[in-house]
């Protein structure tokens, strides 16, 4: 093969209509007749309903239809639970999943209570204040740990407790563990709440055509065949009737994977009742209380450890916040309990969690789902011990690691797969080594960091580790055809958000067809044209989907060589193919179009031998035997200032393990986009609920986003350790860049201000939450 | 986030903008640049029956030179000031502080008369009009009258007009000799509203103790905030280091009753008082 495309910086073949505003997105779907929709939703975050009252509403000119619950009649049904629970040992579960329209109670500031159809948004949301709700408040559940006390009110009424799930793993003896160790520590870890914030909210366009008994559905869904396949079911309809689009999305990040939202039943039900198309467009305030979100949690953690730094044990007990209903199932504190381990061998792990049902917005993945909290918590446990064994925070890492003979290397416990925590490969130690050449970390500590101090600088470093695990299961399928006119289409059942699909799977296909990447037709997220697949999340698009376009694609491959070996009669190897052609190696001369063969593969006339199939084609799935797992580091020096407490980042550095890269391009945005989430996720965004589960900064006024001057450029680097798990040795990159960023921050920080002893022990910071953890630390020194 | 539905006249002189302010009473709100007010309407805040629309009133847009000083007509761009060689000689502390007003998107939309008639208490204009003694000209169908910027400002969003007035004008006298001036603000990210702000003029006297000051907070109060007893305690002093202190200590302690909100708390926001103070201070100090 004479030109390469696998691991190509090729510009996005997606970007030029993207750009330019000439890409199809749900909010530019403008049908013939289409009714537009509102929602009514609760103030409050606990309540009684008395009554809904919405004769006045359905007065107004121009309202068509309103719905409560009652209307629904059996077509309201709690949403389906996503993942169950894993097959552990210890676990205790209860199947909680958000309704439609909320019947008796609601159970989280926003919960839908009614729906609005009419002629416009516009009069749909004058509607909104026709309708009266006479509620009957309760007292909220907000707080973690108040929320499982005897006495605390409950979001399920028919539930003892606030108690979601609670699962316990374990590997090894973590007590013998303890009581060998030189030092144990332990500590007490807060992670706050925040969202995604995806630059579009979601949407969904619903059309029901009576005459070809059809409906359509555009959705800003991360994974529209299963959502093709629940809505055939809950309304009675084959899944031929149903077409299910997930057209270009302005950001996914995984809130766009919540299987059912309410939205995505009712919008569907609506068109069947309606005949006509409905749309609904979510806004940024709708967004803060009706997407789903991420991240409370709160550790009590401990290490053990020997003199020399050797981790011996580890124990974490943690309190999850699941808000009101838990349709996820356990993925993110599984995530949380299964990547705490990192990138180091320790042999002891007992971890525990309760997931609690708040009066909160429904928590489900969101770009690393769980695995900032591990990381946070080992990371500063390394640091703290660390710093109690005066042992440089980098050396006790080193001393710490996996080594590469050791993989694969068991964790003995279970993830969120369902398969045991195998990490399949890795080589962590040059990772680090990189990190801390590109920081300059030595030079740093040594000569800058004095010297800048002595000038009266706050100025901290910070180096951590973590691993991820990427491209679960269970499969995803593609089908590559060369077409008549010699260029190739690649279809495969997962949507796209963003992530550059139409440029790494056509750089897959193309390496193995040999036509130019801009000549590879891409098409994703359409269940009409795929019918088999699970979505996108998880860092599994280019793992999972991108080995079933590289398999499909050498089949086809393979057809070529054999059709175009019989034309030249010659033998398959000394065929090449080269620009969308085959010829004999070396030979122009010889070349026959891809066209040409595809063409003669699909004749109109004549016999053809049986057991063959028509053209140049092939579909295959790919299915790992479990996750690749992804490793990298991060650095950076940052900067307070010591007077206002506000931060800058000077220098960010990562280097990254995601195996073989695809699209060293794409890989860096993946990386910068996930580093920026990160920084807003340490730094910038909280979501502030009060003790009545109001959310008090339900805007982009006040729920700060890190913007593009608030975001270093970031020096990046790859190891590549191929992945055994799949062919094309990938693993996934999609949620790395976002994952360690708060325990790096932690780290800097203390840095810092190493002088008055801080030991930060809760993400998201703020300029005021650091000034009054350097004011509670200069009190204790 | 759709606002409810109003009535839009775009009248094209100041006379025919009064006549339906008056008509309307308290029913009609001019649109300016429309970046506070519109949001208001999306997130129905604001519900008014009528938008009055400015921004076809030619007459409203200058800048002018007067022997006193400058005058804004009230639909002046913030962007326009911000790049006003006219402004940055006469009013060099409003020149100087005009970036820290939002992004320069909002700016090139967002007047200087929709900003000080808004009467934000995070915003920077009102502000420094106290600092720099500007006086508003408010007309309404019935008559005309002038207002000192210090009683512009009557509480929280709160103004001393009336429903049928319009403000018109903003007139900034020009800075008495030997005055220094300065501007600082903490926001979280550049273009947001700060969670406090100071604007400082300093005059001296020949033997270069401080003759007059102005120290001037916002996103401390209900409104800006003047920081009335560490004027007095700085005056007749010599600016020293640490007769600066004292007064930015002052202020923060005894001008200011901050309240806390999700960005800052009542003790960060008095601490950004005393840190603001003392630059803002120093450097005028150091101008004059
Ligand atoms: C993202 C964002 C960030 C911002 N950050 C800042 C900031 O950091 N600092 C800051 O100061 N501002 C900030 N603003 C507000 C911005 O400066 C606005 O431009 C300003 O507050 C209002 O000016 P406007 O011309 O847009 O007025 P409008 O929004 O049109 O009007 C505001 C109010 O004043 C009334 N009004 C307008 N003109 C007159 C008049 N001539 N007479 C009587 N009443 C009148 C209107 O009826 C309305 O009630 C921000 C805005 C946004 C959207």
């Amino acid at each position: 093969m004479s030109t390469r495309y696998f691991g190509q910086p090729i510009k996005r073949n997606e970007d030029p209509r993207l750009l330019t505003g000439r890409a199809l997105f749900t909010d530019d779907v403008q049908l013939a007749g289409m009714l537009h929709v509102a929602f009514a939703r609760s103030d409050l975050a606990h309540a009684r309903i008395r009554t809904i009252d919405v004769a006045s509403a359905k007065e107004r000119p121009g309202v068509v239809a309103i719905y409560i619950a009652k209307d629904l009649g059996d077509f309201w049904q709690p949403g389906p639970l996503l993942v169950p629970p894993p097959p552990v040992e210890q676990l205790e579960f209860h199947q909680r999943t958000q309704v439609p329209l909320t019947k008796d109670k609601v159970r989280h500031a926003g919960e839908a209570v009614a729906m609005i159809v009419a002629e416009s948004r516009y009069v749909a949301e004058d509607a909104l204040d026709d309708i009266f709700v006479e509620y009957e408040p309760l007292d909220a559940v907000v707080d973690l740990e108040a929320a499982l006390k005897d006495d605390a009110p409950l979001v399920h009424d028919d539930l003892e407790r606030n108690i979601s799930a609670r699962v316990a793993q374990t590997k090894g003896d973590w007590t013998q563990a303890a009581s060998e160790a030189d030092l144990v520590i332990s500590r007490r870890f807060h992670y706050d709440r925040g969202t995604a914030a995806a630059l579009e909210n979601r949407g969904i366009v619903a059309s029901w055509d009576a005459k070809t008994q059809h409906l359509t559905v555009w959705d800003t869904t991360q994974a529209p065949i299963a959502i093709r396949n629940g809505l055939a079911a809950m309304l009675g309809l084959s899944e031929r009737q149903v077409r299910v689009i997930a057209p270009f999305i302005g950001g996914g990040f995984g809130p766009k994977i919540m299987m059912f939202y309410p939205e995505e039943v009712l919008l569907a039900w609506a068109t069947l009742q309606l005949g006509r198309p409905v749309k609904w467009i979510e806004d940024r305030e709708e967004n803060f209380y009706a997407t789903t979100q991420e991240r409370v949690q709160v550790h009590d953690a401990a290490i053990a450890l020997r003199r020399d730094g050797t981790i011996l044990g580890v124990k974490d007990i943690f309190l999850h916040d699941s808000g009101a209903y838990a349709p996820y199932g356990l993925t993110v504190p599984i995530n949380s309990q299964c990547t705490l381990l990192g990138p180091y061998i320790v042999p002891n792990y007992y971890s525990e969690f309760t997931s609690v049902f708040t009066n909160k917005p429904i928590v489900t993945p969101y770009r690393g789902a769980g695995r900032q909290h591990g990381v946070f918590v080992m990371e500063r446990l390394l640091d703290i011990a660390a710093r109690e064994l005066a042992i440089d925070r980098v050396e006790i890492r080193r001393r710490n690691f996996i080594r590469p003979e050791q993989f694969p290397y068991n964790n003995e416990i279970i993830y969120q797969d369902f398969a045991p925590l195998v990490y399949d490969s890795g080589n962590y130690e040059p990772a680090l080594e990189r990190a801390l050449e590109l920081i300059g970390y030595e030079r740093f500590i040594r000569e800058e960091q004095p010297q800048r101090e002595a000038e009266g600088e706050r100025v901290g470093i910070a180096v951590v580790n973590y691993i991820e695990g990427t491209g679960i299961g269970p499969y995803e399928g593609a089908r590559v055809t060369v077409e008549a006119s010699g260029k190739v289409s690649v279809v495969t059942g997962i949507g796209t958000q963003g992530q550059g699909h139409y440029t790494s799977f056509a750089q897959v296909a193309a390496e193995q067809l040999g036509v130019p990447v801009s000549d590879v037709h891409i098409v994703t997220g359409d269940t009409d044209l795929f019918y088999w697949g699970a979505g996108t999340f998880a860092s599994r698009g280019a793992v999972v989907a991108g080995n079933a376009v590289h398999a499909a694609a050498a089949n086809v491959r393979a057809k070529i060589l054999k059709l175009a070996g019989e034309k030249l009669e010659v033998a398959e190897e000394d065929l090449e193919l080269i620009e969308g052609r085959a010829q004999v190696k070396g030979a122009p001369e010889t070349a026959i179009p891809f066209g040409q063969l595809a063409a003669e593969a699909n004749p109109l006339r004549g016999a053809v031998k049986p057991g063959t199939e028509p053209g140049l084609e092939s579909t295959e799935y790919f299915g790992p035997e479990r996750g690749a797992t992804a490793s990298g580091v991060h650095a950076m020096i940052l900067t307070v200032d010591p007077e206002t407490f506000l931060v800058e980042i000077e220098k960010y550095v990562v280097v990254h393990d995601c195996g073989k890269v695809i699209n060293p391009l794409i890989l860096e945005g993946q990386i910068q986009g996930g580093v920026a989430q990160g920084i807003g996720n340490a730094f910038y965004e909280q979501l502030h609920f009060n003790e009545n589960g109001a959310l008090l900064n339900a805007s982009l006024m006040d729920y700060l986003l890190p913007t593009a001057m608030d975001v270093p450029d970031i020096l990046s680097d790859h190891i590549e350790t191929p992945s055994p798990l799949n062919p094309l040795g990938v693993k996934g990159a999609g949620e790395a860049g976002a994952i360690p960023v708060g325990a790096l921050f932690a780290q800097a920080l203390d840095n810092a201000f190493r002088d008055i002893g801080l030991e930060t022990r809760e993400i998201p910071l703020s300029p005021n939450r650091l000034f009054e953890l350097v004011m509670e630390a200069k009190k204790a020194v | 986030m759709k606002p409810a539905s109003f009535a839009y006249f775009a009248p094209h002189i100041v006379e025919e903008a009064l006549a339906l302010l008056a008509e309307h009473g308290g029913d009609a709100k001019p649109l300016a640049g429309g970046q506070s007010l519109v949001p208001t309407m999306n997130f129905r805040l604001a519900q008014p029956a009528a938008l009055v629309d400015l921004n076809g009133i030619d007459e409203l847009f200058y800048i002018r030179e007067d022997k006193n000083g400058l005058r804004f007509g009230a639909m002046t761009r913030q962007r326009t000031v911000e790049r006003s060689p006219l402004a940055q000689r006469h009013t060099p502390l409003l020149y100087e502080a005009m970036p820290h007003i939002a992004h320069a998107q909002i700016r090139n939309r967002g007047t200087i008369g929709g900003s000080l008639a808004h009467a934000d208490p995070a915003a920077e204009l009102p502000a420094l009009a106290i600092a720099l003694d500007a006086r508003m000209r408010v007309r309404s169908a019935t008559g005309s009258r002038w207002i000192a910027a210090r009683d512009f400002y009557v509480g929280l969003f709160a103004t001393d007009m009336r429903p049928d007035e319009l403000l018109v004008e903003v007139a900034f006298p020009d800075l008495p000799p030997r005055t220094g001036w300065a501007f600082d603000e903490v926001a979280r990210q550049h273009g947001n509203y700060a969670l406090c702000g100071a604007a400082a003029t300093v005059t001296l006297a020949d033997d270069g103790a401080v003759e007059r000051m102005r120290l001037i907070f916002l996103s401390v109060g209900e409104g800006p905030v003047e920081a009335a007893q560490a004027q007095t305690l700085l005056t007749g002093e010599q600016p020293t280091p640490m007769a600066i202190r004292a007064a930015a200590e002052t202020a923060a302690a005894q001008d200011i009753d901050p309240v806390g909100d999700i960005h800052a708390g009542p003790a960060f926001r008095r601490h950004l008082a005393q840190v603001l103070a003392a630059r803002v201070l120093t450097r005028a100090a150091r101008k004059g």
